[in-house]
């Protein structure tokens, strides 16, 4: 299906940061009409891979060729005007400007110097005509949904004439509908003859649309398949270089003693707790040492709830209880006072201080609660810091190491380490495995079983169905903003019957409660 | 009712049909056209068109120096140095029109240095990080220090050209306009067609919206920032030409504090202080509701002028809640 020629090939590549070692003798090859896949755990060097090949980094070694001739481009400027695109996973586009102008800034159809407004709109209208896009191309970008932002971002890359397209986890927050939109899209430009690059995490999509596959592992290269001849637990195998069995020995967790934890003291109790336009009343029971699941679709109202349980939005009607006596939760502060922790689904614009230290970031919710006048001793802090790094296998695993040099499932286990440090009573995970990669998940996951062992009470809202069922006691589904139902996780209950009261299906009627 | 109810209302009622991004330059003229209609009602002499030229011929030199203004804060940054560059152009002419240099000279001279010195900090600001309220308070300081050693009094002109563009009278039927007044018309026209109609004008707003996008987009970041700074500078110097038409003189503490009012107007015609969103056309409402509200305590005679000040600090805080309850606000970065 390929030409024999590639259209550009990354030779030898290395990179160094102070202190790491990002990328070793890593090479890729892309090919014209050929979707390549770059796969890999977070840290594995994929998003310095990236900016190497559009100048955003120099390397250190190595050598990059553009139809045989070696280029090293300066920046993503020069590197689009080579025909390298890149459209990346958070989108990159203005807010403030309209669909048309987004595709068009810097690049305008201009008379004696003067934008042609009406020109450029029609343009903008044929280019996203062009991948099946209706839309008011005068319309403010930031008004458009994430999915239709991503598309005017690949419409914009692939005007300039693109040879080399670069998705940079384009698919991370789109739901299944918009995800299959992008494919089709993929599709087609790939069926132009452009070379694709597509970064992901889902390896389904991965399967569905990639035609050869490089596997990086801790920056260096492990090697490049065409995708028929990988199957998939290979692929994962490759990626996190160990044989994968800590998700298969954490379904040992599962059919958890449902009946023995809902004997114990609830930590917190919800009823008919809920606020108006945000989610309706819901009654909740969280006990110790139990993980309670939370189902349901993107926006059905799971995170609005566990936002009413810290205090992070007010319930305008109902009663929360923390150890059976009724309290009123003003904010997150009086939450985290009531040993709440919540690690929210944004982690990396709510929370983490960049500049800081992986150390610093760590103490920061810990100095906080017990105030700035009295200090974490230092030799604590190292020995805590240290217990926290090695329990989530932060990597790399250097405590001075400032926050923005790791990857993202590195941040995320940092914002994690944060709040266990101050060892709640109610946990509550708002999607902690999106968006990284399969040994991290299975950390996570594992962690949490421990926690709950250890008598914390943990509330796991979570998209994936398979970890929510691996994990929870008991799984409470939303939908349409009210919590529908509660399922025991017992023998019976699988992924299906799940989606089927998600979907709304007949189970929602035959009580709330199988026991 | 007040703007933020107003805002609130105007916003719920008819946020499908008013364009949201011109409607702070809609409240802008509608806040100005109550004002208008408060003197028009209160005083009989206000109806006279001649108000409304005294408005513009009295802050003509104001309009030019926000509109200057306008391009920085657009990108999101702010220049705190344009009131002593005013003071400093104006001060700079004075001098070499008594040391006896040909006008045609001195124009060229003042109008180089605010340019200069602008591109210089929009320079400091791009190649070294720096926050651009300190690089222009540093460029404020040493502008307005250079005032002062150049003279510690004020000095006055008796050029010939000045004078004659001073007191020039462009009569409109009974009516009359200045020279800066045309000056000023021309440079907010050649300023909106500059945002609206040119690269670099769509790159500013570009650069306001997100300055790491437009960066990956491709965009000369770097470039269109020193161009803001250095526009805002020859805006400035304009500006300190059109003050010493205006008072026929150069003094080293003229002009104090004119920033302020150059922000504030910019604010009040509806430009978002973090940048992305403005129009020049909303600049110029906003130096022109200053204006009226100047007006409107003069032809009272019993206000203390000091109300002016307090009048735009409420205004100030109304267009800042309606700009929050309008929901323009910055998404935050990643930490990546």
């Amino acid at each position: 299906m390929s030409d024999p020629n590639p259209v550009l090939t990354m030779t030898a590549i290395s990179k160094f940061f102070p202190g790491v070692r990002a990328l070793d003798g890593v090479d890729l090859r892309l090919f014209p009409g050929e979707v390549h896949a770059l796969m890999g755990e977070n840290g594995a060097g994929k998003s310095t891979l990236i900016k190497v090949l559009t100048g955003v980094y120099g390397h250190d070694a190595g050598s990059i060729t553009l139809d045989g001739e070696p280029v090293a481009f300066s920046g993503p400027m020069q590197a689009t005007e080579a025909g390298v695109s890149t459209v990346y996973q958070e989108v990159n586009l203005c807010p403030n400007l309209s669909v048309a102008e987004n595709i068009f800034i810097g690049r305008q159809p201009r008379r004696l110097g003067a934008v042609r407004w009406r020109d450029m709109r029609r343009r903008a209208s044929a280019v996203l005509a062009r991948l099946n896009l209706d839309l008011d191309v005068g319309e403010l970008l930031g008004s458009q949904s994430l999915a239709v932002q991503q598309m005017v971002a690949i419409a914009r890359a692939v005007d300039v004439q693109a040879r080399v397209l670069i998705l940079d986890e384009p698919t991370s927050s789109l739901d299944a509908d918009e995800v299959k939109q992008l494919m089709r899209i993929m599709r087609q430009l790939r069926d132009e003859g452009i070379a694709i690059v597509f970064v992901t995490h889902f390896l389904d999509q991965v399967y569905e649309i990639a035609d050869r596959i490089t596997v990086l592992r801790n920056g260096r290269l492990v090697g490049e398949y065409p995708t028929a001849e990988l199957p998939q637990l290979a692929l994962v195998e490759k990626m996190i270089g160990k044989e994968l069995d800590a998700l298969e020995r954490l379904d040992e967790a599962a059919g958890r003693d449902l009946a023995a934890v809902e004997a114990g003291t609830p930590v917190v109790e919800a009823t008919d707790l809920g606020k108006s336009g945000s989610v309706e009343p819901f009654s909740l029971t969280i006990h110790r040492g139990e993980v309670v699941g939370m189902a349901g679709l993107l926006g059905s109202g799971r995170t609005e709830a566990a936002r009413l349980f810290f205090g992070a939005d007010r319930a305008d009607r109902g009663q929360l209880a923390v150890d059976g006596r009724p309290v009123t939760i003003r904010g997150p502060v009086a939450a985290i006072e009531h040993d709440i922790a919540f690690c929210s689904e944004n982690r990396r614009t709510e929370g983490l201080v960049g500049e800081l230290s992986v150390r610093e970031n760590i103490i920061l919710a810990l100095q906080a609660a017990r105030g700035w006048l009295r200090p974490v001793p230092r030799r604590r802090q190292d020995e805590l810091v240290r217990r926290y790094i090695d329990a989530l296998s932060i990597r790399p695993n250097d405590p001075e190491m400032p926050v923005r040099n790791l990857s993202g499932g590195n941040q995320q286990k940092v914002v994690l380490a944060r709040w266990l440090i101050t060892e709640p009573r109610l946990l509550i995970l708002d999607e902690p495995t999106r968006g990284i990669d399969v040994g991290a998940k299975a950390e996570i996951q594992r962690l949490v079983v421990q926690l709950s062992d250890g008598g914390m009470a943990v509330l796991f809202i979570s998209a994936e169905l398979d970890e929510v069922l691996r994990l929870s006691h008991k799984v409470a589904v939303m939908r349409d903003r009210q919590l529908v139902t509660e399922l025991a996780n017992d023998d019976d209950l699988d992924a299906d019957r799940v989606m089927r009261v998600i979907a709304g299906g007949a189970e929602q009627k035959d009580g709330t409660r199988h026991e | 009712m007040s703007t933020s109810q107003l805002a609130e209302r105007l916003n719920r009622t008819t946020r499908w049909r008013l364009p949201r991004r011109q409607l702070p330059v809609l409240v802008s003229l509608a806040l100005l056209l109550v004002m208008y209609g408060i003197g028009v009602s209160q005083y009989q002499a206000f109806s006279n068109i001649q108000v409304v030229f005294n408005v513009f011929i009295d802050n003509g030199f104001l309009l030019v120096v926000a509109v200057g203004m306008t391009f920085v804060i657009l990108t999101g940054g702010i220049d705190l140095s344009v009131g002593s560059v005013v003071a400093m152009t104006a001060m700079v002419s004075a001098a070499l029109l008594r040391d006896g240099l040909p006008p045609a000279l001195v124009l060229l001279i003042a109008l180089l240095i605010g340019p200069t010195l602008g591109f210089v900090m929009g320079c400091i600001i791009h190649f070294f990080e720096i926050q651009p309220f300190i690089v222009t308070l540093a460029g404020m300081f040493f502008a307005r220090g250079l005032c002062t050693w150049i003279s510690s009094s004020s000095i006055p002109i008796t050029d010939g050209f000045w004078t004659s563009a001073a007191q020039e009278r462009i009569r409109i039927g009974d009516n009359f306009l200045t020279v800066g007044v045309l000056i000023t018309v021309v440079v907010v026209a050649v300023a909106a067609y500059t945002l609206a109609y040119t690269r670099l004008g769509r790159n500013v707003y570009a650069i306001g919206g997100n300055p790491q996008s437009a960066l990956l987009m491709g965009l000369p970041v770097g470039r269109t920032r020193i161009a803001v700074y250095t526009i805002s500078g020859l805006c400035s110097a304009i500006g300190g030409i059109l003050l010493s038409f205006y008072t026929l003189s150069g003094a080293p503490l003229i002009a104090v504090g004119m920033e302020l009012d150059a922000i504030a107007a910019v604010v009040i015609g509806g430009t978002l202080l973090t940048g992305g969103a403005g129009y020049v056309l909303g600049t110029m409402l906003g130096v022109l509701v200053l204006g009226v509200i100047q007006t409107l305590i003069t032809f009272d005679g019993t206000l203390n002028s000091w109300w002016t000040k307090i009048v735009i600090g409420g205004l100030l805080f109304a267009f800042i809640v309606l700009q929050r309850l309008l929901g323009f606000r910055k998404k935050s970065f990643s930490t990546r």
